[in-house]
């Protein structure tokens, strides 16, 4: 739909009267942007991405200093500060963390920092205040007669160790499966992917980056031949067009948004292109609002192509210098027309021929992909048609022209990297033999043993191993799969198996941790150091300001103590692991990233202490890092180079090195044409809504921390489900009833609100689970739940194996009518938009 | 057509109908194999639409060709092969049930790609740009059902053969 734009503002904008342009002007600064400004005391639930500081293209991103103190509390009464970056999102803030009386008391964004300029968000503002909860995990649990009991941390190890000598002795490795996350720091999942993938030597061993990152990074793969996100933040003060493709940026990155809104309050501002299928506050600043029907992405972006190589918008030189696969894909969209995918994307097909035309005439095109896309149908297949949007155009590696591949986690790059999501460390080739032997070579191991006879396992996969039989231990760090996974009934039947032997390292005693046998608890943020990279590779040192509370300890020790006490050793009999600390973890790190794209040898704690956030590659010819990566060709797609032959985009098959070598002989972009394919589940007579799950912009991930941060808590307390008024008033619902979602897995139940969003389609908020509910860790007996992922559907994407939670058929019922002052919105929710949003990070 | 070429034809279109049979089949006995069982389905869809072209192209040959099957589920017995998927799912043994299954999709997808390839070569030379059409625009999905079966297998059989 075409936007009125900015209309039906929130209260908390003003317009500037000049020119009509609308924005909240920060104090002391004027509208063309400039000043220094500190912003105190505002309240940011309210108001997520806070005074705006507009500027023009080219200028640099104002500063603008956002701090949040314990109550009462001055900067004169901190007693340090302690450098860190945000730990609840991927756009990686630098903040500075307050000390005092050894205890943290707030945080203070870093204005000197490229990513944020001093900026902070709504859950940085107010998410620390989680660590003093007084829930937190202290003392090591183990299962005693059913029974989790508090225990010391050489009689929890000692159970882990001999479960994993007992499973190596009578099975194998593959009886061994680590599932981690996109929270922890740079240093533990370098030692975990050693211990995992040489020190027991199983093939089993991804992060819940598989929920968030996998279809970024396999989309670069399949167009790259190579993980790394090409762009960099910067492009948005360079760019004349912006397109969102299923990311609601104003709630997953806040800080980011806020600098896109500056852009657009500035002069000269960019044109901006929202594909969403709820009227989001992306939607309504965007120029021009596209709502396909949930699960036909593919089909709009071919019919994007198809308009943009009809009317010839495309870069011709650009093509035959960098690109192999052109023809195939013109060839593949040649019958894709906007009349064609208008059908199918219940969008108009003169929006489409609109949007095209946006893209095909931008100058300098920035655009951006997350959850819409990556949880949805075909997700790599769509991912790769927007890499494939700027390759025919040529848009790529000049300022402005930034592709921007997202992703949820703060850490989720770290996974990639360090090869604890279901690639090689380094980005290396699973399938080159070569890259193998360089990784024995630096771990001092033979080949063999680094299983790499087939891909590392996938998340979705090692608990399909649980389910059968043939993985017995699963050691979980720092995620809660018991809430975040699909089909809950069914990751509860796995976690229950008595012959499954679980270990759940986190801060509180979640909902999975409720199914362990051990339990070990972890510092976190704040309370240990290590360096952690957002999703445009920018490193930051974050440092440990306090101590853990109790025996917690930093995940990093937990790990080299288990494989201390396993005794891996190297091929010459010395410890595989030798390092002891952050820093020498670090050290271990740069030696295996040398010569590989994400090169750290050119970093160091001291460099980062003293420069900020930096780039990577970083190597003593680039000390300052790079912004951004194919700046001259395509760096890393040589056969010999790259880490990935590539798939096919529907059955997820793997292309084999020969036939690599000859497809791509010289290294180029590989321009990979998709067909559409109907989503798996569809709409029928006894579920006739589509349900899509996602985000609010005050909830992280399970609500872990921010559950339990007042602020954060208060504005979103509870489920909830949306529908539009005319799909709500079809169903005889009204706002504020009390409704039951139910799907073929399971059913939700949620005070139902109205909002502008597509008709047929019901949203709900993937964030809640039962901690604080009475039953603790399930929904009641035969009771409806609480958690999204009891109703969503068990199928992922086939190349990134990223699961689907946007794509199911529910039917929505009525439980019990709304009651006087029943709120229908809940508490505190921003005036503006902040209900959920469909392609929020899910981690 | 020659009396050679009719014959491909003919068991080519009856290995794509049973391949789009199998395929199905497979989808519904390993159900708790997510996705093998929604990439079958998917790929069952390119069989079919094999068949049909095949059939077509067979009546302007005078061939009849019965074309895909109205209903392709394998009927009444599909509710007890998915609800016996459901219940055999948890148990390691139906790991090599699964390879087992893969593997005779695979050699049947070979089959019928050698016999595309039969007819691949008798279209260049009879200079028959009909039939060479059809086969250009439909050998490279049967060589892409092969390679998913082949990948699948590649990937589950370290897991499942060790396990046992």
């Amino acid at each position: 739909m075409l936007a009125g734009r900015r209309t039906g503002q929130s209260p908390g904008f003003v317009c500037d009267a000049r020119d009509g342009r609308i924005g909240v002007l920060a104090e002391g600064c004027g509208p063309t942007g400039g000043g220094d400004v500190v912003v105190k005391g505002t309240d940011r639930i309210q108001d997520p991405w806070g005074a705006r500081t507009p500027y023009g293209p080219g200028a640099p991103w104002p500063t603008r200093t956002d701090t949040h103190l314990a109550s009462g509390l001055t900067e004169d009464d901190v007693d340090r500060w302690v450098p860190s970056a945000s730990l609840l999102h991927s756009n990686g803030d630098a903040m500075d963390i307050a000390v005092r009386d050894g205890r943290i008391v707030g945080v203070r964004g870093r204005a000197g920092d490229r990513v944020n300029r001093g900026r902070l968000g709504p859950k940085d503002l107010y998410g620390w205040q989680a660590n003093h909860s007084p829930d937190r995990l202290t003392r090591p649990l183990v299962r005693e007669g059913g029974r989790l009991v508090e225990t010391d941390w050489d009689t929890a190890l000692d159970r882990i160790v001999t479960r994993s000598r007992e499973l190596l002795e009578e099975q194998g490795p593959g009886a061994v499966g680590f599932y981690t996350t996109g929270q922890l720091f740079l240093e533990e999942y370098y030692t975990l992917a050693v211990l995992a993938r040489a020190g027991i030597g199983t093939n089993h061993l991804d992060g819940n980056t598989r929920l968030c990152t996998a279809t970024a990074a396999e989309a670069l793969k399949q167009t790259f031949a190579c993980d790394g996100q090409p762009g960099s933040y910067e492009d948005v003060d360079h760019a004349d067009t912006i397109a969102l493709f299923g990311h609601n940026m104003a709630e997953t990155q806040t800080v980011l948004w806020a600098r896109v809104l500056d852009r657009l309050a500035g002069p000269a501002p960019p044109t901006l292109l929202c594909v969403d299928p709820r009227r989001t506050h992306v939607a309504r600043q965007a120029h021009l609002h596209l709502d396909p029907r949930p699960g036909t992405n593919v089909a709009l972006l071919n019919a994007l192509l198809h308009e943009v190589i009809r009317t010839d918008r495309i870069d011709r030189a650009y093509i035959g210098r960098h690109t192999v696969g052109f023809e195939e894909l013109a060839a593949a969209v040649e019958q894709c027309t906007p009349k064609w995918a208008a059908e199918i994307c219940d969008v108009p097909a003169a929006d489409i021929e609109h949007a095209a035309e946006m893209l095909g005439s931008a100058k300098r095109l920035m655009s951006t992909v997350l959850q819409g896309v990556y949880q949805s149908h075909q997700a790599t297949a769509a991912a790769v048609q927007v890499n494939n949007l700027h390759l025919v155009r040529g848009m790529l590696g000049r300022p402005g022209c930034g592709l921007l591949q997202m992703n949820g986690q703060p850490s989720a790059e770290n996974t990639r990297e360090c090869g604890a999501d279901g690639d090689l460390p380094g980005f290396r080739n699973w399938q080159n033999d070569t890259h193998v032997a360089d990784l024995a070579r630096i771990w001092n191991v033979a080949p063999e043993r680094i299983p790499h006879y087939a891909p590392p396992t996938h998340a979705m996969q090692i608990f399909r191993n649980a389910e059968q039989g043939s993985l017995r231990m699963l050691w979980i760090t720092g995620s809660n799969p018991a809430v975040s996974l699909p089909e809950l009934s069914r990751i509860r039947a796995i976690l229950a198996q008595e012959r499954l032997f679980v270990v759940v390292q986190d801060l509180f005693p979640t909902e999975t941790a409720q199914w362990a046998d051990v339990v070990l608890p972890a510092a976190t943020w704040g309370e240990k150091t290590g360096t952690v990279t957002n999703a445009d590779r920018t490193v930051h040192l974050s440092e440990k300001a306090v101590d853990p509370p109790g025996e917690a300890r930093a995940d990093l020790d937990i790990f080299l103590a288990y494989a201390a006490r396993m005794d891996f050793r190297d091929k010459d009999g010395g410890p595989l692991i030798t390092w002891h600390d952050p820093e020498s973890a670090f050290a271990a790190w740069q030696r295996c990233s040398a010569g590989r794209p994400c090169d750290y040898t050119g970093l160091s704690y001291d460099r980062l202490r003293e420069a900020g956030g930096v780039q990577w590659p970083c190597t003593a010819g680039a000390p300052d890092g790079t912004a951004r990566l194919y700046t001259d060709g395509i760096t890393f797609a040589a056969p010999d180079t790259c880490e990935s032959y590539g798939k096919d985009l529907v059955t997820g098959a793997a292309v084999e090195p020969v036939e690599y070598r000859s497809l791509n002989p010289d290294g180029k972009a590989v321009i990979k044409a998709a067909e559409y394919l109907p989503p798996h589940e569809e709409a029928s007579a006894e579920y006739p809504l589509q349900l899509i799950t996602g985000r609010t912009v005050h909830h992280f991930h399970t609500r872990t921390k921010t559950g339990r941060v007042p602020e954060l808590n208060a504005a979103a307390p509870d489920v909830w489900a949306e529908l539009s008024p005319s799909e709500a008033s079809r169903q005889g619902l009204s706002d504020g009833d009390l409704v039951q979602i139910t799907t073929p897995r399971g059913a939700v139940r949620a005070r139902l609100r109205t909002t502008v969003m597509r008709d047929g389609t019901v949203f709900l908020p993937f964030h809640y689970g039962y901690w604080d509910t009475p039953e603790g860790h399930r929904p009641p007996d035969g009771g409806a739940g609480r958690a999204a992922n009891e109703t969503t559907v068990t199928d992922w994407d086939p190349v990134s194996r990223q699961p689907l939670f946007k794509t199911a058929a529910a039917r929505v019922t009525l439980v019990a009518r709304r009651s006087p002052g029943t709120g229908a919105t809940g508490s505190g929710t921003t005036g503006a938009e902040a209900t959920g949003t469909p392609e929020g990070s899910r981690t | 057509m020659t009396t050679g070429v009719s014959a491909t034809l003919r068991a080519l279109h009856d290995g794509e109908r049973s391949l789009e049979r199998d395929l199905l089949a497979v989808a519904e006995r390993h159900r708790t194999d997510h996705e093998v069982h929604h990439v079958a389905t998917d790929l069952a869809r390119w069989s079919r639409e094999h068949t049909a072209r095949l059939a077509e192209t067979g009546r302007r040959h005078g061939l009849d060709l019965p074309g895909p099957p109205d209903d392709p589920a394998p009927g009444a017995l599909a509710a007890l092969r998915e609800k016996t998927a459901e219940a055999l799912g948890r148990r390691p043994a139906t790991g090599l049930l699964l390879l087992h299954d893969l593997r005779d999709l695979h050699l049947a997808a070979v089959r019928n790609s050698l016999h595309w390839e039969m007819l691949a070569q008798a279209a260049q030379a009879l200079r028959d740009e009909e039939l060479l059409e059809l086969v250009s625009r439909c050998h490279p999905r049967t060589l892409r059902q092969m390679r998913w079966t082949n990948t699948l297998i590649k990937e589950q059989a370290p897991q499942l053969l060790t396990a046992l």
